[in-house]
């Protein structure tokens, strides 16, 4: 048995771009970086209450990569989920791994609230 | 507080000072025990009698103080174009001219000043003017239509801002002063020379210790007859030979006044009445009248803090000046003449760049009492306070005028040192401002002390670790400006390109769409394209404008807001079909909210099928141009105004801008597009078109302001293609054009430079980048729905196509949709909490 659930080939995400997936009934917004990395964190912006976080525009704070929330731009460390705005708030993230040019995600990690 | 125990307070007169009195009144509470009754004699609001020449420029909204007739507070009343006739003390009544009896509990009076006209002969003949009030400009301007040559008399102050409006009007100008130089209170021989050489550069003629004996003429001015010298031509005589306060109601009443005139009053500015108040030019602490509106201001706070029990008072104010007088810097300060004794005098003088400034220094070198400058006050700002401070000057006080080394700047001010001397505003204050994210009245009023009322914010920002600078973020240190520049010399397309060579990074929610809206109006390309759609805000990513809920709304372009039948059946067809909630925006178009990420494409298919184009409601571009029905229906309408908005927004939509971009045409005066709120407004007149520009709605809106008058179509498309190409290569990001103008060095005379007098010879420059922008304009709908791949990404998730969001729900209400508001991530399979999926 593969690990995770497969949701798309790497290329359909642009570089610098993020998609949103349904895994497991939950929406999870996974990232593509221009060093080559992936990420995946839930789609859900607590600050807004919407799913949309993988329309954000991806980019650097000195060598933390984020995304910035699409609705007010509160910004998201893609590696921990952590907003870099406020200390308190935190998205919860999710393994995923490319193998074979296939995109696959894990369950939330265990970090998570 | 109930209504019975309310007292009243009365103030005659609405100038700057009266105007004064009730911000300060209402600012501190005095309105909490007492009702205001202001009455003013003139036809209009208390307006910037400062800044009386430039209406001829900017008219009288401008000038005004309260544009809207009225103040907020309820309990101000303000009653204009009437004269308050008398009062009487013992019954504590005032009589206004329209026959109104108003009993009051405190009585200010703030006539101000009527200028002194000179009881020579033929003082009174057709064609004399004075030079006070904007009806005075007015009735100068209509005589100026017929004339060639004008005369004033007195070369004061007030009377070289009358000479310059002469100029200003065409008119072959004369100054006639009795004093042996220019500005004889302000300024001593030499500079008064420097000043004399400046103003006769201009073309205006100088007649220094010249006696009027009489104005000539028989029923109109003629000439002027001078002692010792010949006679002078002119059709237009404006006396401007010094002001006398007007206290004849004082007089009236009994009160005592003051041996020169003026209404005497205390330190508290009470006069002899203890009821009774006297303020500004009108009034005589101590016997003297100031002729100035800072002491007037200061006047008025004192009273103000009187009646509230304070114990503020008026012992005398800083009769410092600094003009611009015809684009010449005059100022003088503190002991300008040397009558301290022992005082020394530094002297700079440079005659072949007409620069006087001279330092009155104490005996022992240590402190400034007082100093001219001609030609150069920029050192003003830095000199003034130290005077009024006692700092002690530096090793070297040349170098304070000298136009090289280190110069005035260098030198600190003191905490308490008076920075803007019109409202009394030290450094301190300032300081503590910046430190609370709030501002001060410095600058506001004559806004000499703006230059440096910045600095020392700057500074104290620096002071505290915050460093002052422009650049975009922290992955790019240069200016919107200078990036666009660098985009292109460079000839750049790709931002990867641009970042590599120029910034630190992988840029941000800042820079990318920065650059990306820079690459659209240089490349004009799609939106989409060339790798730029993941630098795009997801409006621009989507073509729409995300809302609360993470759906978009829709707007298609309604051209002048002009549309037929058939496409408003198409739109209401449209928002049956995909369940949208409508509503009619401010721009004259339909917004189309809670379309699913998904249904654009589809939303769209139908719109761009039946003619539709994207609105662009989404993007830093423009907008919508508004208009009237203009002269095709409206029995007011003098142009077609629809049909110039139409032409207008098909001409300038979709180029991309700094900031959203919004428009307006009104086909007669009576302005019913609101083109003056808007970024660009076109009035029609008559004989043509007026231009404004530079307003905006919105948290601070600003009228837009007039950029040229009568043009024809030709000429105006052609200034406003220059005005907003100038915008849109020069403006900071996310900056309006209001802000924009105000920012660049000249502000509003500077665009006129460029756009109207093609100062800079870049008028065909933008004008050809204009016609690039409206050759190469194509509906980025349309291309999207063209183009597979770009279609891709409109799906709510990549290995769901066809699920919607389960965040999305709405509610009904007023039988439309509205979104429903999830307390956390909603799952498929979970229960959702408030409505349904659709």
């Amino acid at each position: 048995m593969t690990w995770g659930v497969p949701v798309c080939r790497l290329d359909q995400i642009e570089v610098e771009g993020g998609v949103a997936a349904l895994v497991d009934g939950a929406a999870v917004a996974i990232f593509r970086t221009h060093d080559g990395n992936v990420y995946a964190m839930s789609n859900y912006d607590p600050w807004s209450k919407a799913s949309v976080l993988a329309r954000g525009i991806l980019g650097t704070r000195g060598d933390i990569p984020f995304v910035a929330s699409p609705m007010h731009k509160q910004a998201f460390d893609l590696r921990t989920g952590q907003c870099l705005d406020d200390a308190a708030v935190r998205v919860p993230t999710y393994d995923v791994r490319v193998t074979d040019g296939m995109v696959h995600v894990g369950g939330p990690r265990q970090e998570n609230p | 507080m109930s209504p019975h125990l309310r007292k009243t307070l009365v103030v005659a007169g609405h100038g700057m000072v009266g105007h004064r009195f009730v911000q300060a009144a209402v600012e501190r509470g005095l309105t909490e025990t007492y009702d205001l009754v202001v009455v003013g004699d003139e036809p209009r609001a208390a307006y910037d009698r400062v800044a009386l020449t430039s209406f001829f420029e900017v008219g009288a909204d401008e000038l005004s103080f309260l544009p809207t007739g009225r103040y907020d507070d309820p309990r101000v009343r303000l009653v204009t174009g009437t004269e308050v006739e008398g009062f009487d003390p013992e019954t504590q009544t005032v009589l206004l001219s329209g026959g109104e009896v108003i009993p009051y509990d405190e009585l200010v009076l703030a006539t101000g000043a009527a200028p002194f006209v000179p009881p020579i002969p033929g003082h009174d003949l057709d064609g004399c003017f004075v030079y006070r009030t904007i009806e005075d400009l007015e009735a100068i301007r209509e005589a100026a239509r017929t004339a060639t040559v004008g005369a004033v008399i007195g070369g004061g102050l007030l009377g070289l801002e009358a000479a310059n409006a002469l100029a200003q009007l065409g008119l072959q100008t004369h100054v006639v002063e009795m004093a042996p130089r220019l500005m004889a209170v302000q300024v001593d021989d030499a500079g008064g020379a420097t000043l004399t050489r400046h103003i006769e550069q201009l073309g205006l003629t100088v007649h220094t210790g010249a006696a009027t004996e009489r104005v000539l003429g028989e029923e109109r001015v003629t000439g002027l007859a001078l002692k010792d010298t010949g006679p002078i031509d002119a059709e237009i005589v404006v006396f401007s030979a010094g002001i006398r306060p007007r206290d004849k109601l004082a007089r009236g009443a009994g009160l005592e006044l003051a041996e020169r005139g003026g209404v005497l009053v205390d330190e508290r500015c009470r006069t002899s009445d203890e009821h009774v108040w006297a303020i500004g030019e009108c009034a005589a602490p101590g016997g003297r009248m100031y002729g100035l509106v800072a002491p007037g201001y200061a006047m008025a706070e004192v009273v103000v803090d009187a009646l509230l029990g304070g114990p503020g008072s008026f012992t005398g104010a800083d009769m410092s000046t600094k003009l611009k007088l015809m684009g010449v810097d005059v100022a003088s300060f503190g002991d300008a003449f040397a009558v301290t004794e022992g005082a020394l005098e530094l002297v700079f003088s440079d005659a072949v760049a007409g620069v006087y400034k001279k330092l009155v220094v104490s005996g022992d070198g240590r402190q400034l009492l007082g100093g001219i400058l001609v030609g150069d006050a920029s050192a003003y700002g830095v000199l003034r306070p130290m005077v009024a401070s006692g700092i002690e000057l530096p090793d070297n006080p040349e170098e304070l005028i000298l136009p090289t080394g280190r110069g005035a700047a260098g030198v600190g001010l003191p905490d308490e040192a008076q920075v803007c001397s019109c409202n009394d505003v030290t450094k301190a204050q300032i300081v503590a401002a910046a430190a609370a994210g709030t501002t001060t009245r410095a600058g506001s009023t004559c806004g000499s002390c703006k230059a440096q009322t910045k600095k020392i914010i700057e500074d104290y920002f620096v002071s505290q670790g915050k460093v002052v600078d422009t650049s975009l973020c922290e992955h790019f240190a240069l200016t919107r400006q200078e990036l666009f520049d660098v985009v292109a010399v460079h000839g750049y397309t790709r931002f990867d390109d641009i970042v590599e060579a120029h910034g630190t990074g992988r840029g941000c929610d800042v820079c990318k769409p920065a650059i990306a809206s820079i690459l659209a109006t240089q490349l004009n390309g799609h939106v989409l394209e060339g790798g730029t759609r993941t630098l795009q805000d997801t409006n621009d990513a989507y073509l729409a404008n995300i809302q609360r809920n993470g759906t978009y709304s829709v707007v298609p372009r309604i051209a002048g807001g002009e549309i037929t039948p058939e496409g408003l059946i198409v739109i209401g067809e449209v928002a049956k079909e995909f369940d949208l909630y409508t509503k009619i925006t401010g721009g004259q178009r339909i917004d189309l909210l809670g379309a699913r990420m998904e249904q654009l494409p589809a939303i769209w298919r139908r719109l761009v099928d039946a003619g539709f184009e994207s609105g662009h409601a989404y993007g830093k571009s423009l907008r919508t141009v508004k208009s009237c029905v203009g002269s095709t229906w409206c029995r007011y309408g003098v142009q077609d105004s629809t049909a110039l908005a139409i032409e207008l927004e098909h001409r300038y939509r979709g180029l991309r801008s700094p900031h959203k971009i919004k428009a307006g045409v009104s086909g007669c005066a009576r302005e019913c597009a609101e083109a003056r709120s808007k970024d660009f407004g076109v009035i029609a007149t008559e004989k043509g078109w007026n231009l404004y520009v530079a307003g905006n709605g919105g948290s601070s809106p600003v009228h837009a302001r007039l950029l040229a008058s009568d043009l024809d179509r030709e000429t105006l498309i052609r200034y406003i293609d220059r005005f907003l190409m100038y915008y849109v290569r020069t403006a900071d990001r996310l900056q309006r054009t209001a802000p924009w103008v105000e920012s660049l060095a000249g502000g509003l005379d500077r665009v006129r430079e460029v756009v109207v007098d093609d100062a800079l010879g870049l008028g065909s420059e933008l004008e050809a980048a204009m016609a690039k922008h409206v050759d190469t304009y194509f509906d980025e709908w349309k291309a999207t729905l063209d183009d597979p791949e770009k279609l891709v990404r409109f799906v709510s998730f990549v290995n769901a196509p066809d699920t919607p969001d389960p965040n999305i729900s709405f509610t009904t209400e007023r039988g439309q949709v509205q979104p429903a508001e999830s307390d956390g991530p909603v799952s498929l399979g979970s229960t959702i909490p408030v409505g349904a999926p659709r």
